[in-house]
């Protein structure tokens, strides 16, 4: 009796949310309106519109304040959800993007491209009768309220500690240790190979996904904290890391991304119009071809075009392609539906454009117009086997399935290996046999003193929150050994 | 942004530019490029090295118009600014002592070899160097060959100075004259390369190219630059741009660069009917090899 006396106690809703839970789940899941498929298949505007006011309020409304929070441990930054949540309910939308980013420096970001569905709203308990409260559109609504109405605050800047610190690349890892960082009064600069910091941020992901005037507002942000960005500066090829010691920085980390795209190594794999997902996305988004009359660097155009593989990647391809105008897109894709790495909602957007799913399909060779360019691809049919290291089940060919694929352009997203260029010319620093740079878990310090790493480089191809998360923590460990270890 | 400080035309569609990059000199060594973008809209387009001047940082960039983004190059004045220079990108080229090296040049390639020629004479090699070009009037940086090589031979296609025939009759007569040559260093044209390629795997002398297919970020990122050796595919940017030419498939290199030709000609056809743009009247008379004929 007393027992259940305490519970119903301690479930208690206290905070600005007067609704009794029962009426909380009564209100539906609030779906973000979204540009009509038929149009949005021909333009790089952005698909959902985000939340209003209203839709915000509402979807708020529906947490059920649970006190084992769990959405929380869901959070690979542990973002104190329900918190930034009531803060909604109370319209201090400000002070909620605020809350968000005592853990994640990119909201706007995050809210827009984390898998949310694996993460946060997997576990989230609304979800274990309903839908799961909304979690990423509402950080979406509260970061981009936040940065439309100019409510962004410079945060206060420590006093100068004298210590300098150089951030190698400028993607989702690198720009979390930066703020972090220069919050703590060093002096921080980021050394970015191309001429535009971001990472995949601005390379990779289409502007339909996430608006580049996004990533551009958070360096903006960095800058205005006084953050340097070098751009254009290969580091190996510049300076080395040993030389950016030399130069007087006492820290560096290095958060270089996962660089180098995979090919099939199947015959016909370098005619022409045959692409990696890297270079065919980096025309379109940082280069912006999709856009000729006013941008120089040229895209291949296709009418029937394929891309290999089934992640997020392959999928920011595909739609990328429709767009350009092609009239048939396929994902060509060896394993089945469920064990595409892709993020459902990517998946059902990209269907809902009308892009066709060859599944359980694998090319084994492309086929030449007889000109140098790629007029078909050769496919076999597969099946699924017994699972393999990664827990999903193998797919074997079927014997005597071959059929051709008649296709103009593909594109091969098939995931990347690391960028080589650091860890050969940084005598001492430690990589796995797939050439990723090892860190320590928690500190994320490398094998060399000061030398800090996180991102993709030390993960392989992972997600934009994890980097954001090794950021955190390398900032934390790295403002400890700059205090602590190096005198000035 | 990148300083420019000098920009001159030194034959038909050639031109010298100068940018400010001291960094990056410093670091820079021959064989290796640099990638650069003239505005913020444009191309990022690959340029070798052809010459170093540690003291006051500049770069020497010898470029041939060939389409828009080698056009606007042009409109740049000394004291303005390009968006962006990057590098040193790719590996050095390969320097040792053989004894005797050679480097031939066709074209634009007439640049680049200057300071693999400089970097073999200074390992103490005896350097020979074979430029060639269309007519005399292509033909530039002879003062420059002259200071290193040993021995200096020019050749045009027409005649009209030095020897009258191709850099490949050159160097098969030295070889057949039994000239001991270590190496040698072939950049020009794709066909040129190819051809002193093929004749010189008769005479099994190690012959090494710079390939020069496109390329967007140059870090090994794209994978756009990929070129064929034998047999197996190499990204030109991170594991070249030189290569044993002796193994190279020059004919996928060829089809691969023609990949944007129509895009490309749209873009320069836009620029020159431009009354905005500032092209000189030489540049506005621009014309594709096969639009002449
Ligand atoms: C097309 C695509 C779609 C994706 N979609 C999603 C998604 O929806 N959700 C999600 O969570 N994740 C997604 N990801 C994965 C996510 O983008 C990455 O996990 C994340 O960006 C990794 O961040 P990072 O900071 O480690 O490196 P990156 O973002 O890769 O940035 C690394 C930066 O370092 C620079 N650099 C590299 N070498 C050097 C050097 N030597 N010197 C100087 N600079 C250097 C690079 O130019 C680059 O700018 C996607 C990835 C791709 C490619
Ligand atoms: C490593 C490397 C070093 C180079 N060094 C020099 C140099 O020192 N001087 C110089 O003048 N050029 C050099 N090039 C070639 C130069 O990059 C191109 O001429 C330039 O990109 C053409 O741009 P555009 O917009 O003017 O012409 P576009 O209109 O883009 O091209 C016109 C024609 O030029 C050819 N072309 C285009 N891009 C390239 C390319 N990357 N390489 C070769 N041919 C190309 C194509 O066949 C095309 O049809 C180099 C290329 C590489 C890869
Ligand atoms: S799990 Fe869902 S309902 Fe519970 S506190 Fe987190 S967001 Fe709210
Ligand atoms: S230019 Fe992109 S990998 Fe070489």
């Amino acid at each position: 009796m007393i027992d259940k006396e305490k519970k119903t106690k301690a479930k208690k809703p206290k905070g600005p949310n007067k609704l009794k839970p029962k009426d909380r789940m009564k209100i539906p899941r609030q779906d973000m309106s979204a540009q009509d498929p038929k149009d949005r298949a021909h333009n790089f505007n952005e698909v959902p519109f985000g939340f209003t006011e209203e839709q915000a309020l509402k979807e708020a409304a529906r947490c059920l304040e649970c006190p084992k929070e769990p959405c929380i441990k869901g959070c690979p930054v542990e973002i104190d959800i329900p918190e930034f949540i009531r803060l909604i309910i109370s319209k201090d939308y400000a002070a909620s993007a605020r809350k968000i980013k005592e853990t994640n420096s990119l909201p706007a970001v995050c809210g827009r491209v984390c898998p949310q569905e694996e993460q946060c709203e997997a576990v989230c308990i609304t979800g274990k009768k309903g839908k799961p409260v909304a979690i990423g559109h509402l950080e979406r609504f509260v970061a981009d309220y936040e940065r439309e109405n100019n409510l962004v605050e410079l945060p206060e800047i420590a006093p100068p500690t004298g210590r300098k610190v150089a951030i190698v690349g400028s993607g989702p890892a690198g720009l979390t240790v930066a703020g972090d960082l220069i919050k703590f009064g060093h002096s921080v600069t980021i050394f970015e190979a191309l001429h535009k910091p971001g990472g995949v941020l601005v390379y990779g992901i289409p502007e339909f996904r996430l608006p580049k005037s996004i990533v551009q507002a958070e360096c903006d942000f960095l800058a205005d904290m006084g953050v340097e960005f070098q751009n254009s500066t290969v580091i190996g090829k510049m300076d080395t890391i040993d030389e950016l010691f030399e130069m007087g920085y006492d820290a560096v980390f290095i958060g270089t991304g996962a660089g180098l795209p995979n090919f099939m190594g199947i015959p016909g794999e370098n005619l022409i119009a045959i692409y990696s997902a890297n270079e065919y996305l980096t025309r379109s988004n940082l280069m912006r071809a999709f856009d000729p009359d006013d941008y120089d660097t040229p895209i291949i155009r296709g009418k029937n075009i394929a891309v290999l593989g089934g992640g997020n990647t392959a999928m920011d391809a595909v739609r990328t392609g429709l767009r350009l105008g092609a009239d048939n897109a396929y994902i060509v894709y060896r394993r089945s539906r469920i064990e595409m790495p892709a993020r459902i909602e990517e998946v059902h957007h990209a269907e809902e454009e009308g892009i066709q799913f060859h599944l359980l399909c694998n090319p084994i060779r492309f086929i030449d117009d007889g000109k140098g360019w790629v007029k078909g691809m050769e496919c076999l049919k597969m099946e699924l086997g017994e699972p393999d290291a990664s827990g999903r089940r193998r797919p074997v060919p079927i014997e005597g399935s071959n059929f051709t694929l008649d296709v103009d352009l593909v594109v091969v997203a098939i995931g990347n290996s690391s960028n080589p260029l650091i860890p050969q010319t940084t005598p001492g620093l430690d990589c796995n046999k797939w050439g990723n740079i090892i860190a320590d878990d928690n500190s994320l310090l490398t094998s060399r003193k000061g030398v800090y790493a996180g991102g993709d480089i030390v993960t392989g191809g992972a997600t934009v929150i994890l980097a954001a998360g090794a950021g955190k923590k390398a900032a934390r460990a790295m403002h400890k050994y700059l205090m602590e270890e190096v005198k000035k | 942004m990148i300083k420019v400080i000098e920009n001159l035309q030194i034959g038909p569609m050639v031109w010298k530019m100068l940018v400010e990059v001291p960094r990056l000199v410093a670091k820079a060594k021959a064989g290796q490029f640099v990638i650069l973008r003239v505005n913020d809209k444009g191309e990022r387009i690959p340029m070798s090295i052809a010459g170093l001047d540690k003291d006051k940082g500049l770069l020497t960039i010898i470029y041939q118009v060939v389409g828009k983004t080698t056009a606007l190059m042009t409109t740049v004045q000394p004291g303005e600014e390009i968006s962006d220079c990057v590098g040193p990108l790719g590996l050095p080229s390969h320097v040792e002592k053989w004894g005797t090296a050679c480097v031939v040049g066709g074209g634009i390639g007439i640049a680049p070899v200057y300071p693999i020629a400089q970097a073999y004479k200074e390992a103490g090699n005896k350097v020979i160097t074979i430029v060639g070009a269309r007519n005399k009037g292509l033909l530039f940086y002879e003062d420059e060959h002259k200071s290193v090589a040993d021995d200096y031979y020019p050749c045009t296609d027409d005649g009209s100075y030095g020897h009258h025939g191709f850099v490949s009759d050159v160097l098969k007569k030295l070889l057949d004259d039994g000239e001991k040559i270590g190496m040698i260093m072939a950049i020009g044209p794709v066909p040129m390369m190819k051809v002193v390629a093929n004749l010189t795997k008769d005479y099994n002398v190690p012959t090494w190219v710079s390939l020069n297919p496109l390329m967007i970020d140059g870090t090994g990122m794209c994978g756009g630059c990929r070129v064929s050796i034998g047999g197996e595919t190499k990204f030109a940017c991170v594991d070249g741009p030189d290569f044993d030419g002796h193994m190279v498939d020059f004919d996928l290199l060829t089809s691969r660069l023609g990949a944007y030709k129509n895009q490309e000609r749209k873009a320069m056809k836009k620029l020159l009917e431009d009354p905005k743009c500032r092209l000189t009247k030489a540049v506005k008379e621009f014309k594709y090899p096969d639009e002449k004929a």
